[in-house]
């Protein structure tokens, strides 16, 4: 049987035996410890959310200066910045001029970030907030939800939300690492915050148009639904 | 004017059209002339008070006779019911579809190294990207669900029945091919379920006896799911879009010739049985089609992602199996009865028969009568039909254990019950008397 073949077929079973998700990156181990994420309130959750700019802004500040040492998000390019509410003087600043260029990677590929990371490997970031079971609610979770600071095995860290309850990535966030321009104070629980807002800007980033026109198309379509149904029934009248 | 051609549309009796002077009777050719074909006067089947234009073009090309008499004059059964709008539906989606397709694929890169960033680059950076493709993934949805309404109308009102039996098969050719297209069209994205989906399918392809594997090998074209196989889907996509709009076009034509079914299953007898296509359908469907569109509006704008898997947003990755794959919901039915099934050749055969047997619903229903609602046999039969495609459905989107197993070896047994007795039902069976004209069967 060649390799293909023994794939294919692992899949079929697979297929068959359905499990929980295991999120790539984080420490695949049999699922049970995993504790669910509290919910948060959200302003881009239900049907006519949108963003809260200023959230996103740091958002992209932490991801920039904490995330971004170890995480890629390969689909976004600076122009794409100018959705979290970025002035094009402020794109072409932080683009280096280029705004069409991606957002720089930290490894050049899979390999290199594996020996950089204990063999672990750190999930690129553009669209974790859809991918990631419990969206920006558990990207809040695992942030802010380690037992401890200390590994409690080489390059695995105590934390009850993620499937095992073992991540390779260390604690992140710590008081004071980015200093806000906005003069928000910067403490965990707040960079957690903006961060998953942000991550979730990037999972959706046309959520905000995509509402917008909805409502617009939605109102048009009952104007033309109550048109064509009198419409039809002033045709109809006379079939007897 | 006069000519065997528009004698049995019009009668001879009009007069020439205005500015149309060669067309008067003294020339008019008789017999193979009429058409005007080698050197005979062009003659228009418009009525006279069409434009002088419109009689210029229709004498050379006779399109605007065609569309006026197969979708203007068209004589169509006047207690037609909403489920006959679904047609309609599937029409202007398959539009849609081919229209936001384009445009995906301008901007597509069929390669393992292209095809994942492409769809990102499209849904981020494409300006209105996001809401062509958008579109093109809840018209998929929309399409399967608007064309299993209307199989299951032709199956409930016996619309497959003599003399539409090719009417039925072209349909079911259409089906397979949507199938088809639905679902290279979902590999092309890369990402993990497209990736896996696909290794699942030329699996199963491989499974189907004497000519699986030359089948699967050919869809794959090399050791493993990759460059070849993303660039053959994507030809293959974009070609069956099209191919199915010109099978589409033979369905109408074959609808044409013996006119449309009806909720009373019996043939339109005179005028008074029928109403012009226009205005009185185009006003139903227009009607229907707002509903629809309006359906298709709220899951483009407000529920993009609830029916596709979020794990397609992870790139494909021939290392990582993920831990769950599962088919898009309307695959789902026929993925549960492969699951049914113990052995997997014997569940790939199950589950391409369960289609397969539909085909057959002409040769296999010997009944003469034509709608469920006079025949009290078969009605409750294809409501359990019916019932057991949506408990199939939930089936295969559950784990294949406990309950759900039990419940998808019941309805895949009622599907396949279905057709062993299908044959036998009309021996049994006492048909309710038929009315004898379409009022009196749906009164206004």
């Amino acid at each position: 049987m060649t390799l293909p073949d023994r794939r294919r077929k692992r899949a079929w079973r697979r297929g068959l035996v359905l499990l929980p998700i295991v999120a790539a990156g984080l420490a695949p181990a049999a699922a049970g410890a995993q504790e669910a994420p509290p919910a948060n309130h959200w302003s881009f959750s239900g049907p006519l959310g949108r963003f809260d700019r200023p959230s996103l802004q740091r958002g992209y500040a932490v991801y920039a200066h904490v995330c971004s040492a170890c995480h890629s998000m390969r689909a976004l390019r600076y122009g794409d910045l100018r959705g979290l509410g970025l002035t094009e003087e402020q794109v072409r600043l932080l683009a280096e001029g280029k705004p069409d260029a991606p957002l720089p990677a930290p490894f050049p590929d899979a390999d290199a970030a594996r020996a950089a990371n204990n063999g672990a490997l750190p999930p690129d970031l553009s669209r974790i907030a859809a991918t990631l079971p419990g969206g920006a609610d558990a990207i809040v979770a695992i942030l802010t939800g380690y037992r401890s600071s200390r590994p409690v095995a080489p390059g695995q860290y105590d934390n009850p939300f993620v499937p095992g309850g073992r991540i390779a990535m260390p604690p992140p966030l710590h008081a004071g690492q980015v200093s806000f321009t906005d003069g928000t104070k910067a403490d965990p629980d707040r960079m957690a915050r903006d961060v998953a807002s942000f991550l979730a800007w990037s999972a959706s980033p046309h959520l905000e148009q995509r509402h917008r026109l909805g409502v617009r198309v939605l109102f048009y379509g009952i104007v033309l639904l109550v048109l064509t149904f009198m419409l039809k029934r002033k045709v109809w009248r006379d079939v007897r | 004017m006069a000519g065997p051609r528009h004698d049995d549309v019009s009668g001879s009796d009009r007069p020439p059209p205005p500015g149309a002077n060669e067309q008067s009777a003294a020339e008019a050719p008789v017999g193979p002339l009429s058409y005007g074909r080698f050197g005979g006067p062009p003659t228009s089947d418009l009525p006279p008070g069409a434009p002088p234009l419109a009689h210029w073009i229709d004498a050379r090309l006779p399109v605007l006779s065609y569309l006026r008499r197969e979708y203007v004059e068209y004589p169509t059964p006047r207690n037609l019911n909403h489920l006959w709008n679904f047609g309609a539906f599937i029409t202007v989606t398959l539009v849609l579809m081919i229209l936001t397709g384009l445009f995906l694929a301008l901007n597509y890169e069929p390669s393992v190294a292209g095809a994942f960033a492409s769809v990102e680059a499209i849904d981020r950076q494409l300006p209105s990207g996001w809401l062509l493709r958008s579109i093109h993934m809840a018209g998929a949805t929309l399409f399967f669900a608007a064309l299993y309404v209307h199989i299951f109308r032709s199956l409930y009102y016996g619309s497959y029945k003599r003399p539409r039996e090719l009417l039925w098969l072209t349909g079911m050719l259409l089906m397979f091919m949507v199938m088809a297209t639905a679902f290279f069209g979902y590999v092309l994205p890369w990402g993990q379920m497209s990736f896996w989906g696909a290794s699942v399918i030329v699996s199963a392809v491989s499974a189907v006896p004497l000519l699986g594997h030359a089948l699967a090998a050919l869809l794959q074209g090399g050791a493993i799911l990759g460059d070849v196989a993303i660039h053959r889907f994507f030809v293959l996509h974009f070609l069956l879009g099209f191919a199915i709009a010109g099978v589409v076009g033979l369905h109408v034509l074959a609808l044409h010739v013996t006119g449309s079914n009806n909720p009373a299953g019996i043939e339109a007898r005179g005028p008074g049985d029928t109403l012009p296509f226009h205005p009185y359908y185009t006003s139903k469907d227009g009607l229907g089609l707002v509903v629809f569109l309006l359906i298709y509006a709220a899951l483009v704008f407000f529920a993009p992602g609830w029916l596709t898997e979020a794990d397609n947003y992870l790139p494909a990755d021939p290392a990582v199996t993920p831990a769950e794959i599962r088919p898009e919901w309307y695959f789902s039915p026929f993925f549960a009865i492969l699951r049914a099934v113990p052995s997997r050749s014997g569940g790939v055969l199950l589950a391409g028969l369960s289609v397969l047997l539909l085909c057959l619903m002409p040769w296999l229903d010997r009944s003469p009568v034509r709608s469920a609602r006079y025949r009290p046999v078969y009605r409750p039969m294809v409501i359990v039909l019916a019932m057991a495609f949506l408990t199939l459905l939930a089936a295969g989107l559950h784990p294949p254990n406990g309950i759900w197993l039990l419940l998808s070896r019941i309805a895949a047994g009622c599907w396949f019950g279905f057709f062993v007795l299908l044959p036998f039902v009309h021996r049994i069976e006492t048909p309710r008397t038929l009315p004898g004209q379409l009022a009196v069967a749906d009164p206004a």
